[in-house]
């Protein structure tokens, strides 16, 4: 499916600091009914955005009206769990492009890698200082650099390299998916196949 | 430099290597459901393209199914929409499927083992993280998203990083009343819930030699609830008997080849793992999980840990034992429990309905606790009928559903009360995972089937 190219994004950014967030938190099961990939936002953290009887959590930072924008700042081992890609979508779809946390769970990773969302990891060290930056100034301006590969919090003159690997690097900045790879492939793939036994 | 089974495996399948970007990994058995299929159905569709090999496609329904009643129709419109988007998109694009109440329905990584379809030395991906099951095998299989399954119907490959390899060696005989659940919640209550992230895991050692094909899919089924991409067992002599003989495994010559090639499948004694780690089996206990995530698990009768002796952040460790209502220092053994829940990828195979029929035996289900068992596959449940062990069942005043996932995830009705506490075979004890607001604590069958019958958390080596 078509996502925004990815280029410069600069955000105010949304704090999330608990830890081991898995896929179920970002979207329930229950929600994984539709056949379409439409509306997935709305049910983002479902269960931690509205109280059991449906009414809004003022807790919860998607609640908080202070804090705004498009990127997502969360604990280590963020999109752990069951691996469906509806947790990706649904962080688009609520309008974050970027996931900044110390630690992904694989699968989820290349699930926001596939469909436009940089998950950009930093140093434990590096979270803790951007998540308190993000709590005295809720305001503060937050540069991604996807093409020089750089974060940037140009106010605190902080600036990190981030890794990713080129192709996916390539991918989302142009908009394109492996699919697109893949489908000039059919013939070696097809050969490759008689090559192996089962 | 000798190779890892892990290496052997995915070298073979590498179509083509992507310098400074993945690999693009060819897929033997791709296995589809109705809940991460639906959108890239129609992603092919929308970009023209048609499933490239749809005899390596496997069809089934399993996530959004009720567990009981399935010969009449499934009330909520919204999960038979996506039964029948699947059946439409199977049917069209020829692909085998067994649907609702096909005699051979059942939990996707149930079946695929059940009838030959996992294979050893083979790549495995499905739209669902315990697809690292087949890993029992010697395959080397993983959970893939939506896009990826949209990529490997549409060009029977994926395109991944390949992962690093870590070993885990346990030695020594496992103590009476210690399952492969137990083994498993072990290794991650050590590794955390995120120790294997970028990692596949090789099991080795006397431990997983002498597990039975069911206990080696349990333990490699929850390799992904430490962060591994999957996790793998050589084959052997019990593997080839296990697959022998089933509906897929070749026959013939076509075996007596296979079986040259699985002969190699073994990591050479000089090659070389990122990390190795090992364990002593002898000094496992029955275990049992306190939080909201499969690394909160602790011997049965421990206490709950300090938040101090933690690798999670106080904060996180707090509101996890704060959403359980436990304190630290409490006793696990003793607490009420409310519901059972046996079944799952993880534990709903025949033997797991054997261990939990020889505890509950001659007594009484507790009249407070309300239990859900729900084999694998509708072949588990008719072993459960032809051995025995529904009698037994019924009289201790267990009911039998029919197959599915059910409330391993609570997509169905089959969903845990907020605030109830439910012993689960299951492999998530994640916030809601088993119904909004519920509180889940993984064990082994045996485990379950003790607290079915005591009503709280008791030691099941007290009813071997």
């Amino acid at each position: 499916m078509a996502y925004e190219k990815f280029n410069i994004l600069k955000s105010t950014a949304v704090p999330l600091p608990i830890e081991n967030i898995d896929t179920d938190q970002i979207i329930p099961a229950r929600f994984l009914k539709a056949t379409e990939r439409l509306g997935f936002g709305d049910n983002l953290f479902r269960d931690w955005r509205y109280s059991s009887d449906n009414n809004l959590n003022e807790n919860f930072v998607l609640n908080n009206c202070i804090y705004d924008g498009k990127i997502l700042i969360a604990g280590k081992n963020f999109g752990s769990g069951s691996s469906r890609e509806h947790a990706a979508w649904a962080i688009y779809d609520y309008g974050f492009r970027c996931v900044i946390s110390s630690f992904f769970a694989d699968i989820f990773k290349n699930n926001c890698l596939n469909i436009g969302v940089l998950p950009l990891k930093v140093t434990q060290e590096d979270l803790d200082y951007i998540l308190e930056l993000v709590f005295e100034n809720p305001s503060l301006e937050i540069t991604v650099d996807l093409m020089n590969q750089k974060l940037i919090i140009p106010d605190k003159e902080f600036q990190r390299f981030f890794e990713i690997n080129s192709f996916k690097k390539n991918n989302l900045m142009n908009g394109l998916d492996d699919i697109d790879y893949l489908k000039n492939m059919k013939d070696e793939i097809i050969n490759f196949s008689n090559k192996i036994p089962f | 430099m000798g190779k890892t089974l892990f290496d052997k495996v995915w070298d073979k399948h590498v179509v083509r290597s992507i310098k400074d970007g993945p690999d693009v990994l060819f897929i033997d058995r791709h296995m589809v459901h109705e809940v991460t299929s639906p959108v890239a159905f129609r992603g092919l569709e929308n970009r023209n393209l048609k499933v490239l090999f749809p005899k390596k496609t496997f069809a089934t329904a399993d996530h959004n199914t009720p567990t009981l009643n399935q010969h009449l129709p499934v009330k909520d419109p919204l999960s038979s929409k996506q039964l029948l988007a699947l059946e439409k998109n199977a049917k069209k694009h020829k692909i085998l499927y067994w649907g609702l109440g096909h005699k051979k329905n059942g939990i996707v990584h149930v079946i695929g083992p059940e009838h030959g379809i996992t294979l050893p030395g083979t790549t495995i991906v499905c739209g669902d993280s315990h697809t690292s099951t087949h890993g029992a095998f010697g395959a080397i299989a993983f959970g893939i998203g939506t896009s990826e399954v949209e990529m490997v119907l549409s060009s029977q490959c994926v395109m991944q990083q390949k992962p690093k390899r870590m070993r885990i060696f346990i030695d020594g005989k496992l103590q009476k009343g210690v399952t492969p659940k137990d083994v498993a919640l072990f290794i991650i209550s050590k590794l955390s819930a995120s120790g294997a992230t970028g990692f596949f895991i090789e099991y080795s050692g006397e431990v997983f030699k002498d597990m039975s094909m069911e206990g080696r899919m349990t333990v490699c089924n929850l390799s992904i609830e430490m962060g591994a991409r999957g996790g793998m067992i050589a084959p052997d002599e019990k593997t080839l008997e296990y697959i022998k003989d089933r509906e897929f495994t070749p026959k013939g010559n076509a075996w007596k080849n296979a079986q040259k090639y699985w002969n190699s499948l073994y990591s050479d004694i000089d090659a070389n793992f990122d990390k190795d780690i090992s364990f002593d089996g002898s000094l496992i206990d029955p275990m049992i999980t306190f939080g909201t995530n499969p690394g909160m698990g602790i011997s049965i009768s421990n206490k709950i840990p300090s938040s101090r002796d933690q690798s999670d952040n106080e904060k996180s460790y707090k509101r996890s034992l704060n959403y359980m209502n436990f304190n630290e220092g409490e006793n696990m053994i003793g607490k009420k429990i409310d519901y059972v829940f046996l079944g799952s990828c993880t534990n709903g195979r025949i033997e797991d309905f054997r261990a939990f029929s020889k505890i509950v035996q001659g007594k009484k289900k507790a009249d407070d606790v309300i239990a859900w068992l729900v084999p694998g596959s509708h072949k588990v449940r008719n072993s459960i009928k032809e051995e025995g062990l529904l009698d037994i069942l019924n009289d201790a005043g267990f009911e039998l559903r029919e197959p599915g996932c059910s409330a391993c995830l609570a997509m169905n009705e089959d969903k845990i009360p907020a605030g109830k506490y439910v012993i689960s075979t299951s492999n998530r004890n994640f916030e809601g995972r088993q119904g909004p607001g519920s509180r889940t604590l993984l064990a082994s069958p045996i485990a379950v089937a003790a607290a079915a019958i005591t009503g709280k958390i008791t030691d099941p080596r007290k009813y071997l």
